[in-house]
């Protein structure tokens, strides 16, 4: 497994080559064929965003809603701007890098919550339908094709014009992004762990459904289903930063990445960092999570699409 | 061929009847549909007229079959901002969509099928990676970011092109490219994956085994396999042309139906949010009839089912 | 004594489709097709024959793990269902089951002592957790696992290990009757004997009553009180194992008898070798389903379906003997 490799790394930095050439690079070599360094970067990156959503409150140098009028429109440091301000001030002299922290936290909760509210709809829908199986069954697979033949951005706008936006609902709404995928994957699963032994064996001791399916189904597809909601998580992402952009989704005076961009859109000629700023954390964020979710697809779960 | 056909067809009057369900259930949770539909500011006789046609005193499963009857005549409300029929408010953005959205899938088929392909055949070279890479790229790029990018470059920089409004034809290049480069991204993936499974397959080492021209055997046994699951994402890029535009409408300010709807969302203009909802349904269901159809004619196994079934 | 398991004229037919001709056709495969036999508390039914002869499913028939299509199955007095509702849950605490393929029955996340003690969590729920675990301990003990391999994982023992840990679970709340389904099919011939030792062990300790099914004659033989040989869905002769097998009457019985590989007989005995495949259950031959493949079958076979007839608690379904005629094979004995 990878984690075996991280103890030959010692031996392999440079420091430390004291026997033969030979072996300190194979195992470097072998180290980075394990982890390549694009998942590394991506690790890191992903590690960077973490602690940014957990500690945003003592990261974050100023009050991300505090004006300045005195200093509106302070370009970034390197953009001739200087350290008071490292990513510069937007039109209301407020801070930048302060709001881009709350952003990235705004965001990062809402996908967080949104997947595993998909995670929950989808794998309980997909449940109930390898369990009951005949109508159930069919009426579940027809909700799935019904979704997955309409695209989500239509279907979220047209709820938030129904129903108007609020930042509770608009969890909720990305929350029914993806749904259908996961309830397909666990369907399936849980049909053919059914179909193995175990879980019939559980059967017949007399447990319940529920317990076939909480305690011995769920634990033995998670691996499946945790990569393919790690591949979900960039899609929430950009789902939510674009009706953000659109000024339908998370609404102001809060601040999400996608809310910052179509803000900063207005000063595209002035002061392009108000844009670039929130544009490249999602892109890096996004970029990372799905090399991530590719990575350990390919590693642990080859089988999936 | 005709129960497969009929299976298909039943499912999509299926779907679409469940996409007008879902619209009316909205409607009624949203709150009085009177309202919503005529707007707040609505003279009272004309809340009573439409009290009477659409039935509200009737009970509720009156008033959907009611309200199933109006939709397939047509009579969808009219808009809330200028009072006209939402049908027509929509109808009229349409050709400007389609202006930019048909040249962008033009540009996502002609970059994204050849990628893909070769990306396959050419597997775990550099060639395969650089593709693949650009791939996930235009997959975790925003359109929204791509767009204004190519806006901040194109427009703001170079000067070259216009980064907003629909006054001539150079003003539809830079919406046009961004979706045909989002879009490509898609479909390179997906035809890679689609050509690998086939290249994995028995028939082809077969046919290699035989002595054919590998060029041959891609030409007559891979591509031909391949295009079949690739008919079925083409189909969906068909069916969401008009989803596929409201982001970078917006960011052009293109005033195409996407550019609508998120002024009518913003406005609650839910006539109109309405009709584009239906639209779109039903161009997504009728572009996945279409592509299930040539899977009956293009799939040789649906063939055979079909004569098996002696029908 | 009484009877702790009645089943009787036990019918389980699937409908499927052959492709045949134009549109196919509808038929009806007779798994298991009018079984009847009941086995006394504490007792054993070793039920034999070929693979595909509907053994199986009579196994999970019997259990009420799928639905009879016609037939009943009486445990203790009450029919046993196919309804998987409460009730059906309860009465696993009185009839387990044993599985051909141990690894396939267990649950790989989770270590064996978790999977031993979980009967208990299932049928007491309120039984505190040290004492399910010391229970389930004491149960590796008496199947002959060590203490240190309580924390392991069902790919970290062998075969023959798995089985015990199958059959540790399955005998943890005990049942007063065991349905062993091919028990050690799966295992090296080496383990095969310890683990029926075992088996015949704890049936001495506990005093479960088994259905024991298998392919394997000596097997059933060490095993059954009581054997029943099945083909094509029905029990074509029944009795006391030295009965049925020292004095096999019906010529399938006589044809798997004659197939065991015994040294200090050779010689005595000539080799029956059955022509052919069994038929498909889709399409079983008119009459006596072994027409097709009986060595002494005669013309009239093929009109009746012979019926289990009784004499002396040997019981045979084979037109041939019941008339008292049975004179070609009888000479080979």
């Amino acid at each position: 497994m990878t984690i075996d490799t991280t103890p030959d790394l010692e031996p392999a930095s440079p420091t430390h080559a004291s026997g033969s050439v030979f072996t300190s690079k194979s195992r470097l070599r072998a180290f980075f064929e394990a982890w390549p360094p694009l998942v590394l970067i991506a690790l890191f990156w992903v590690g960077v965003i973490a602690v940014v959503v957990v500690g945003a409150k003592w990261i974050a140098p100023y009050d991300f809603m505090a004006l300045d009028l005195r200093a509106r429109l302070i370009p970034p440091v390197f953009m001739g701007g200087d350290w008071t301000h490292p990513l510069g001030t937007d039109e209301l002299g407020r801070d930048v890098l302060s709001r881009l922290i709350v952003s990235i936290q705004i965001s990062m909760v809402i996908a967080f919550l949104s997947t595993l509210i998909a995670a929950i709809v989808g794998v309980s829908l997909g449940f109930i339908a390898a369990y009951f199986r005949g109508r159930i069954e069919q009426v579940i697979l027809m909700l799935i094709d019904a979704q997955a033949a309409m695209p989500f951005m239509i279907i979220a706008l047209a709820v938030l014009a129904f129903l108007g936006s609020s930042l509770f609902l608009f969890t909720i709404l990305m929350g029914f992004y993806g749904w259908e995928r996961i309830a397909r994957i666990s369907r399936g699963l849980a049909i053919s762990a059914n179909e193995r032994g175990y879980a019939t064996a559980v059967r017949d001791l007399g447990a319940t459904p529920f317990r076939i399916y909480s305690r011995h189904i769920l634990p033995n597809i998670a691996s499946t289903l945790i990569v393919s909601l790690t591949l979900n998580f960039p899609e929430v992402i950009l789902l939510e930063s674009g009706l953000s952009f659109l000024g339908l989704g998370v609404q102001p005076p809060m601040t999400s990445l996608g809310n910052m961009v179509g803000y900063g859109r207005d000063y595209i000629q002035s002061a392009p960092w108000i844009m670039l700023a929130p544009s490249a954390a999602i892109v890096l964020t996004t970029l990372s999570i799905s090399i991530l979710g590719d990575w350990m697809r390919d590693k642990f779960d080859p089988t999936l699409d | 061929m005709v129960q497969y056909l009929l299976m298909k067809i039943f499912r999509a009057l299926v779907t679409v009847t469940l996409i007008v369900s879902a619209a009316f259930v909205v409607l009624r949770l949203s709150g009085d549909p009177a309202i919503i539909i005529l707007g707040p500011e609505a003279p009272p006789e004309a809340f009573e007229a439409f009290r009477r046609n659409w039935g509200l005193d009737q009970p509720i499963w009156v008033q959907y079959f009611k309200y199933f009857a109006a939709v397939f005549q047509g009579d969808l409300g009219n808009s809330m901002r200028d009072g006209r029929s939402a049908l027509v408010v929509v109808g009229e953005r349409i050709p400007l969509t389609l202006a930019i959205t048909l040249p962008a899938l033009f540009i996502k088929l002609a970059i994204g099928l050849p990628a893909g392909v070769m990306a396959a055949l050419y597997r775990n070279t550099w060639v395969d990676r650089l593709i693949m890479m650009l791939s996930v790229a235009g997959f975790t790029v925003p359109s929204f970011v791509l767009g204004l990018v190519l806006a901040m470059i194109f427009a703001v920089w170079l000067g070259w092109l216009p980064s907003g409004g629909s006054d001539t034809w150079a003003h539809a290049v830079l919406p046009t490219v961004t979706m045909g480069l989002v879009g490509a991204a898609v479909i390179a993936r997906f035809t890679r994956s689609a050509m690998l499974e086939v290249l994995g397959q028995p028939y082809i080492r077969t046919a290699s085994a035989k002595g054919l021209l590998w060029r041959d055997v891609v030409r007559n046994h891979a591509l031909p396999n391949a295009a079949i699951p690739t008919l079925t994402i083409i189909g969906f890029l068909v069916g969401s042309l008009v989803a596929g535009a409201v982001v970078v409408e917006s960011v052009f300010s293109w005033p195409g139906v996407g550019r609508l709807l998120v002024n009518a969302v913003a406005n609650r203009d839910l006539a109109v949010v309405q009709v584009i909802l239906l639209l779109v349904g039903l161009t997504m269901v009728g572009a996945n009839l279409a592509v299930d159809i040539l899977y009956g004619i293009v799939d040789p196994r649906l063939r055979i089912k079909r004569l098996q079934a002696g029908s | 004594m009484t009877d702790l398991l009645r089943v009787n004229d036990l019918k389980r037919h699937y409908e499927v489709h052959v492709p045949e001709g134009l549109f196919g056709r509808k038929a009806s495969l007779k798994a298991v097709d009018g079984v009847s036999f009941s086995i006394e508390k504490g007792r054993t039914l070793g039920l034999v024959g070929e693979s595909g002869c509907g053994k199986s499913t009579t196994a999970k028939l019997v259990l009420g793990l799928i639905p009879a299509t016609s037939g009943t199955v009486e445990f203790a007095g009450t029919p046993v269902t196919a309804r998987h509702d409460a009730q059906w849950r309860a009465m696993r605490r009185r009839m387990q089951m044993i599985y051909q393929d141990p690894l396939g029955a267990l649950d790989r996340r989770l270590p064996v002592i978790t999977q031993i003690a979980e009967p208990f969590e299932i049928h007491y729920a309120q039984m505190p957790a040290a004492e399910r675990t010391d229970r389930a301990a004491v149960l590796m003990d008496s199947v002959g696992l060590r203490p240190d391999m309580a924390m392991r994982y069902p790919h970290e023992l062998s075969g023959g290990q798995r089985q015990r840990v199958v059959i540790a679970r399955a005998l943890a709340l005990e049942p007063d009757l065991l349905v062993c389904d091919e028990p050690v099919s799966a295992l090296d011939v080496s383990i095969q004997a310890q683990v029926l030792n075992l088996l015949d062990d704890l049936r001495e300790r506990t005093g479960f009553a088994a259905l024991f099914i298998s392919h394997d004659l000596k097997v059933v033989r060490q095993m059954s009180d009581q054997v029943a040989v099945m083909y094509l869905g029905r029990i074509v002769e029944s009795g006391l194992p030295e009965e049925v097998f020292r004095r096999p009457q019906h010529p399938y019985t006589k044809a798997l008898v004659s197939a065991i590989p015994t040294p200090a007989r050779r010689g005595k005995r000539e080799r029956i070798v059955l022509e052919g495949d069994p038929p498909s259950p889709v399409d079983v031959p008119s009459g006596c389903s072994f027409h097709t493949r009986c060595p002494i079958a005669q013309a009239s076979c093929r009109n009746a379906v012979p019926q289990l007839v009784a004499s002396g608690g040997h019981a045979v379904a084979c037109h041939l003997v019941n008339a008292g005629a049975t004179p070609a094979v009888q000479a080979a004995e």
